[in-house]
């Protein structure tokens, strides 16, 4: 294809992403460095008949003229990035020299915004990528083993978890397991505790995020697999078994090798989606015990009553950094790749 | 044919079906429950006394002198005018389907049909941009688009949804295309064809699968999103996953938490039978990144 062809076919498409792609990372990175203009005090004379006192008062028709004028706010520099809401270097310096032990200073880290979402995030993509990897190979082995009539009812019901909404999906299992749920209550007679409630601890909140986390993925894992599964060829199978292989040495040395560019496929775009986990904190209300770094920047943007642009401005671009961190090894492979392509 | 390898002794069968059963309780368990107890009222579906409440809707009998009701029902679609959502979902979702198409598959097209080196790097652009969290790219359009008046608009969000749908509709419909054998396009091109007639007599003939498979994923993305459109709609242009998530703090206090439960099973309703009609194509879709490499 020639270049001025190529061109006028990619046009449109590339035009949406430089826009709204690459502009809003330009946008994000002018916007952190700069904050939000402090109010504008002007010094008022309240004088009664005995004595004249002053006070100060927010000049709130200069604060909103100023903030028309510029409303990228004023100039800070990096000062954003190091406040206590991000990266928060002098507080966590006082941390480290206050706290004794290792377990005291994350104790004490927990409680700066950014590294308590940092921590959830990391936790939860974490341990919801290998769980559902693993969850999803066992449920594709199964449904392999079904007779041919009843696998497409099956991967239809299977389906649903992943294609329903995050959000929904999410608010329809915290409605099981609130307090007054189906599931809630069953637990609270189980351990006989009338105030027993999964959103009160901090772990079971976690631990609750991250089975929702493995309930919206697995299928995904699942279909990927059960694909897979149908492409490893028996004839190597039957051999194996000649040998006197078991059954769980065939899986584990003929079927999982056939999987594991999958498990790298799939490992991939786990990372991505849950790194940006976000819908479940809302579906489950759980802001107050787990926080990811998608939902504080959503929540600079609409949680109080001014928006804090340069804020969540800050935090996106640290995310950005993180999925490019994680996306590394994925980067340099295939680059490595290319170039033994065009050598 | 079941071949020996395939012969499996009664105890691993049990075991792995009553692994699947076991599965499918947890998969399909919250949606059956949730659809049953959205026609029962609150005390019903969020019983403290006995969970078989809900099962027989005790408390909905006694309120409603029915042991079904389509009070949350009403309440969602009439009183809280529901259907406004429902309809601007219908418009986005309906837009951004049509528009990430017809751009993706002019992009995919040239992509699969470019041996230059810069096409390669256009799918690893696209692969980063992939990567990236929504919510990260509506932190920079948000104080953009207030300056030119622009927030708050379905178009807006139309145009950003197509935007952030559109590395993974080209690197879709790119592996697709991949799958048309060259000759075709190649031989109109030697009868005198340009290369946009030759896509347009050749190539768009034979595409529809694979643009149907991709099209139901950018309807997923548009329809299921909650990132952008929370943040970029206005109160009156917000679709239905939005107004969910603002119906749960206003209901909560007003005790009618079955409004909330019957607009998400109204909103689900649309997405069980997508998987419905089009399970095949979904799972094709879902694997065509993993197998093809």
């Amino acid at each position: 294809m020639k270049h001025k062809t190529f061109f006028w076919f990619i046009l449109p498409s590339l035009a949406a992403m430089l826009l709204f792609i690459a502009m809003p990372l330009v946008s994000v990175t002018i916007q952190s460095l700069f904050v939000e203009h402090d109010q504008v005090l002007v010094e008022v004379e309240n004088c009664t008949p005995f004595k004249c006192e002053s006070s100060v008062a927010v000049d709130q028709e200069a604060t909103a003229a100023l903030r028309e004028e510029r409303p990228l706010g004023q100039f800070n520099g990096l000062g954003t990035y190091t406040n206590r809401s991000h990266l928060a270097f002098p507080e966590v310096r006082e941390a480290w020299n206050a706290s004794g032990s290792l377990h005291d200073f994350g104790a004490r880290l927990m409680n700066l915004p950014f590294y308590k979402a940092l921590a959830f995030t990391i936790t939860y993509t974490a341990v919801v990528t290998p769980f559902v990897i693993v969850l999803g190979l066992a449920i594709a082995l199964g449904v392999n083993a079904l007779p041919q009539l009843v696998k497409g009812p099956t991967i239809f019901c299977s389906l649903l978890p992943m294609i329903v909404t995050p959000l929904i999906g999410s608010l329809i299992l915290f409605w099981m397991v609130d307090a007054d749920g189906i599931l809630g209550a069953a637990l609270q007679r189980i351990f006989d505790d009338d105030q027993l409630s999964l959103k009160a601890s901090h772990s079971l909140t976690w631990i609750m995020l991250i089975v929702y986390g493995i309930w919206h993925s697995a299928p995904f894992s699942f279909i990927v697999f059960y694909a897979g599964l149908q492409t490893v060829p028996q004839e190597t199978l039957e051999a194996a078994q000649i040998d006197g292989a078991t059954r769980w040495q065939r899986v584990r040395y003929v079927v999982v090798p056939y999987m594991t560019p999958l498990v790298v496929f799939i490992t991939l775009m786990q990372l991505m989606d849950n790194f940006r986990v976000f819908e479940p904190i809302v579906g489950f209300s759980a802001s107050a015990k787990a926080t990811s770094l998608s939902w504080i920047i959503f929540n600079d943007l609409r949680g109080g009553d001014i928006q804090l642009f340069g804020s969540a401005a800050a935090t996106s671009l640290l995310t950005i950094l993180g999925v490019v961190v994680l996306l590394m090894p994925v980067l340099i492979r295939t680059w490595q790749e290319f170039g033994r392509k065009v050598v | 044919m079941a071949s020996v390898a395939q012969r499996r002794s009664p105890g691993l069968i049990f075991f792995s079906t009553a692994f699947i059963v076991f599965w499918l309780m947890i998969a399909t368990g919250p949606f059956i429950w949730t659809v049953w107890g959205s026609f029962k009222v609150q005390g019903d579906f969020f019983s403290k006394t006995d969970w078989r409440y809900a099962l027989y809707g005790v408390r909905t009998i006694t309120e409603t002198g029915d042991a079904f009701t389509g009070n949350g029902y009403f309440g969602a679609w009439i009183q809280q005018e529901f259907w406004r959502n429902a309809f601007n979902t219908v418009i986005v979702v309906t837009f951004t389907v049509i528009i990430s198409l017809t751009m993706g598959t002019l992009g995919g097209y040239a992509l699969a049909r470019s041996g230059f080196r810069y096409a390669f790097w256009l799918l690893m652009a696209a692969l980063v941009f992939r990567a990236m969290p929504h919510i990260t790219l509506v932190s920079g359009y948000l104080l953009p688009f207030f300056e030119w008046n622009l927030w708050g608009h379905l178009p807006t969000t139309i145009i950003v949804l197509v935007a952030i749908n559109q590395p993974f509709t080209l690197w879709m419909l790119h592996s697709f295309f991949l799958n048309i054998p060259k000759d075709m396009d190649e031989s109109a091109l030697v009868d005198g064809c340009t290369r946009l007639q030759a896509f347009r007599h050749v190539i768009i003939p034979v595409m529809w699968p694979g643009v149907i498979t991709t099209g139901l994923f950018s309807f997923l993305l548009a329809y299921n999103d909650f990132a952008v459109t929370s943040v970029l709609l206005s109160q009156e242009n917000q679709t239905m996953v939005p107004k969910i998530a603002s119906f749960l703090g206003t209901v909560r206090q007003q005790g009618q938490v079955m409004f909330a439960v019957a607009a998400v099973v109204s909103a689900m309703v649309p997405l069980f039978f997508l998987v419905l009609f089009f399970q095949r194509q979904i799972v094709s879709g879902l694997t065509t990144g993993a197998v093809k490499g």
